[in-house]
């Protein structure tokens, strides 16, 4: 009996992708019936799908104590490879083909205004916050601000202006934790705030502006809306990074 | 040929990520600035311009239709592969931080869809137009 859990195990680990393939697989399919059994319906499939992974995600964690979840299991190790940042970009480039172009042209404005709003709102609450909670350098408040920008906004100005790897790791975690909360939040939040046409979707992208969590959230409300919402949310982390470490530490630094 | 499709969009998930990443270098920032969007909006080009050749070679169209449907699985695998427990364990100061800059930012999507439509009147979505 052992002896074919070895091999099982054998087998999973040396052909990591497969197994995330036969995983997810397995978790869609289950996330399919509990939402139809559950829920009649009313909360999507892929929403219980990226909220089961979001908990094998936690469960990971806790019994491998790594950062990647549960691919640091090395069992399942091909998790982070089907999730990581290559397939995500590569998935979410696709999804372009068939988004219609006059929407783009037509919601474009409306999306690189929430882009620039969305950026600019995420850094005062979170450089508000880190007010509140009594941090005074101005290093530090733009960091943590950059931070509850997206989680690559966080380091990348960090260590633009010079932060300490104690404020660089807040700014980190608190962009986790948004992308994780939009992630999980969006499919209950997109019926009543009425993400349902592809302006609404790209305002909504340029605002929440991480890219895991906005593609999780759309692809969990309506895939068919997934490019309208990366397309503003991909330019969101690289204009986070553009105007953290520049305009708005200049500000910071003149109010604090 | 299937293949031609995926290496259409391969060739255009480069083509964007150089760009960000040349864009990034003149911003002088050690990152790229939006290198998947711009591999979306020249996808977008390529199959607009190249839509005699997808019309002859319908099966390349299956080979980004994949990738396509393949997005929700990885997004699966992406959830399942994310530091959840650093994002519940860390500290008041980062979950405060994240949560109220997801809120507040939620707070403000349909304010801003309004703005849009006021800016755009000729607008004849039907699903989408406002109600208010």
């Amino acid at each position: 009996m052992t002896a074919v859990a070895e091999t099982v195990q054998k087998l999973f680990i040396s052909n990591g992708l497969i197994t995330a393939f036969l995983l997810v697989g397995v978790v869609s399919f289950l996330s399919g019936w509990v939402s139809r059994r559950f829920t009649k319906g009313m909360i999507h499939g892929s929403a219980i799908a990226i909220l089961a992974g979001l908990g094998l995600a936690y469960a990971g964690g806790i019994f491998a104590s790594g950062s990647k979840g549960l691919a640091d299991i090395p069992l399942f190790a091909g998790v982070g490879l089907l999730g990581g940042s290559m397939m995500r970009d590569f998935t979410i480039v696709s999804t372009a083909h068939g988004a219609d172009i006059r929407e783009l042209k037509k919601s474009g404005l409306a999306g690189v205004l929430s882009l620039v709003f969305g950026v600019i709102l995420s850094f005062i609450v979170g450089a508000a916050t880190a007010v509140s909670f009594g941090f005074t350098s101005p290093t530090d408040i733009t960091t943590i601000g950059a931070g509850a920008v997206t989680f690559i906004a966080g380091p990348v100005t960090g260590s633009a202006i010079g932060a300490g790897s104690d404020v660089i790791a807040i700014s980190i975690a608190a962009g986790v934790v948004k992308s994780v909360t939009v992630m999980a939040l969006t499919p209950f939040a997109a019926k009543i705030i009425r993400i349902d046409t592809p302006k609404t979707a790209m305002i909504y992208g340029g605002l929440m502006g991480t890219t895991s969590g906005t593609a999780a959230g759309m692809a969990a409300t309506n895939p068919a809306l997934v490019p309208y919402a990366a397309m503003t949310a991909t330019f969101y982390t690289g204009f986070g990074c553009l105007i953290c470490p520049s305009i708005l530490y200049w500000i910071v630094l003149r109010l604090f | 040929m299937v293949i031609y499709g995926v290496a259409i969009v391969a060739f255009c998930f480069f083509l964007g990520n150089f760009t960000g990443e040349v864009l990034g270098r003149i911003a002088g920032l050690n990152s790229n600035v939006g290198g998947v969007g711009f591999a979306m909006l020249f996808l977008l080009i390529a199959a607009e311009y190249g839509r005699p050749f997808l019309e002859r070679n319908p099966s390349a169209v299956e080979g980004i239709r994949f990738w396509q449907a393949m997005f929700i699985p990885v997004v699966v695998a992406m959830s399942a592969s994310q530091n959840v427990v650093r994002a519940l364990s860390s500290g008041h100061v980062a979950i405060t931080a994240g949560l109220a800059a997801t809120l507040v930012s939620f707070l403000f999507i349909p304010l801003f869809s309004r703005i849009g439509g006021e800016e755009e009147p000729v607008s004849s979505l039907p699903e989408g137009s406002e109600k208010i």
